[in-house]
């Protein structure tokens, strides 16, 4: 049997170590042994696959995806941008789900106690399947910075969780758009649990004149690199 | 070339989102697998995500990726046209954990699937395993304890130290007539199960 060539490792030097003690919860939930290699096979090769009848309700529009009597109070933007592969070829079709704070900082989850208002005209949450050429589009208003308890007077920066799933079970990511110039970013654990300043600089999206739209919302850019495959197939 | 995008932390507030089912939201995939007319014997794998202090981890969330009874994934890549592909089933699943650390699926067993230089693999369930405090996932697998002999022989299985390789072995017990497989995920310490990097 042949497979289409394999998908190059999760490059280390970006990927951020299960350990960061300055994110004090990756103290007790950090594997201590050695991840095992394995070759990758069908099962890794092969991952879920959904098309745009998955996305529901939750559409790439969060503004409107769960108004009661209204928009969303806050700054509204636009986030696009091409999810593509290592080397650099688009990912069409693939799966993209977000979720993030109102622009108070406050998301809907029960757990969540941060003292600012729930917005009764949003969700947070929403989806979209990626075109032909890799491209997104989500509308939504910008998330607020919230407090956690990691350490005193600790915040979080402004970001949208993405969660992505390429074309395999081995390109699966998860992680955090932030917006430029944010001065929280240098001091947040999370951000530095990834240490190459180059790859940092991957999770920033670019604001964009092009994108912002007169009279209706600033537009930022933000494209997402998965694990791509190596050039040569193999014999498997 | 452009580098890998970083991961992230799913955080402690994905579940309105991944597993909205809880907020009256419907979700891309769930704690049930296997439909009334999906071949197989149908079996439900449970267990906990268990923390370096053997604490439950309540904020996780584990996938699970797997071929169905025939051995054969939904994907365009799996080439093996002579397998049949089972339109009932998706072979992906998604639950978040409880108080308790809990996580559940109701599936199929999955067939048998080839390896590296055509080798059989035992059957086996593949994992993703995402939580607050964890910056990127972890991989593991789902192997069955009443496959001893495919066990045996399976390659991965092979790859992993002996005395780690129970951590990738659920259990299996008779409950009502249909097997339960528990598969506890130890992220850390005494019997930390084992992790790939695939
Ligand atoms: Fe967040």
């Amino acid at each position: 049997m042949t497979l289409n060539a394999f998908y190059r490792p999760r490059d280390w030097e970006s990927q951020p170590p299960y350990l960061h003690p300055d994110y004090a919860s990756t103290v007790l939930r950090s594997p201590k042994q050695d991840l095992v290699k394995i070759d990758q096979t069908l099962s890794e090769v092969t991952g879920p696959h959904f098309s745009a009848d998955a996305i529901g309700p939750l559409h790439a529009d969060l503004t409107t995806n769960a108004a009661v009597n209204g928009e969303p109070i806050g700054e509204r933007i636009i986030v696009t941008g091409t999810v593509m592969d290592e080397n650099g070829k688009p990912v069409p079709d693939t799966l993209i789900e977000i979720w993030q704070a109102n622009a108070c900082g406050r998301y809907i989850h029960e757990v969540d106690q941060h003292d600012a208002p729930l917005d009764p005209n949003f969700f947070g949450a929403g989806r979209c399947v990626t075109d032909a050429d890799g491209r997104y589009r989500f509308v939504t208003v910008k998330p607020g910075a919230y407090p956690w308890k990691n350490h005193h007077n600790a915040w979080r920066p402004n970001h949208i969780h993405f969660s992505l799933f390429g074309p395999s079970f081995a390109t699966r990511l998860v992680t955090q758009m932030y917006f430029p110039g944010d001065p929280l970013q240098p001091i947040d654990p999370i951000f530095n649990g990834v240490r190459d300043p180059e790859a940092q600089a991957r999770m920033v999206a670019d604001f964009s004149i092009d994108i912002t739209e007169p009279e209706w919302a600033l537009g930022y850019v933000w494209d997402i690199v998965l694990r791509g495959r190596d050039a040569t197939p193999m014999e498997s | 070339m452009p580098g890998q995008t970083p991961s992230q932390t799913v955080g402690p507030f994905f579940a309105y989102a991944l597993t909205p089912e809880l907020y009256g939201r419907q979700g891309i995939a769930g704690n049930v697998m296997a439909g009334d007319d999906t071949q197989g014997d149908v079996i439900r794998v449970e267990g906990r995500v268990i923390d370096g202090d053997g604490q439950p981890v309540p904020d996780a969330l584990v996938e699970v990726w797997q071929a169905n009874a025939a051995g054969r994934y939904r994907h365009a890549d799996d080439p093996r046209d002579d397998v049949p592909v089972d339109g009932t089933f998706t072979g992906f699943g998604r639950s978040g954990t409880d108080a308790d650390g809990r996580f559940w699926f109701e599936t199929v067993k999955p067939g048998r699937v080839p390896g590296r230089g055509n080798a059989p693999q035992a059957p086996h369930i593949n994992v993703a395993v995402f939580a607050r405090g964890m910056l990127t996932h972890a991989y593991t697998r789902i192997y069955f304890a009443d496959e001893q002999e495919a066990n045996a022989i399976d390659p991965v299985l092979n790859t992993v130290d002996e005395a780690r390789r129970g951590t990738l072995i659920g259990d299996a017990r008779p409950v009502h007539g249909r097997t339960v497989y528990c598969f506890d995920i130890r992220l850390q310490g005494d019997g930390e199960t084992v992790f790939f990097d695939v």
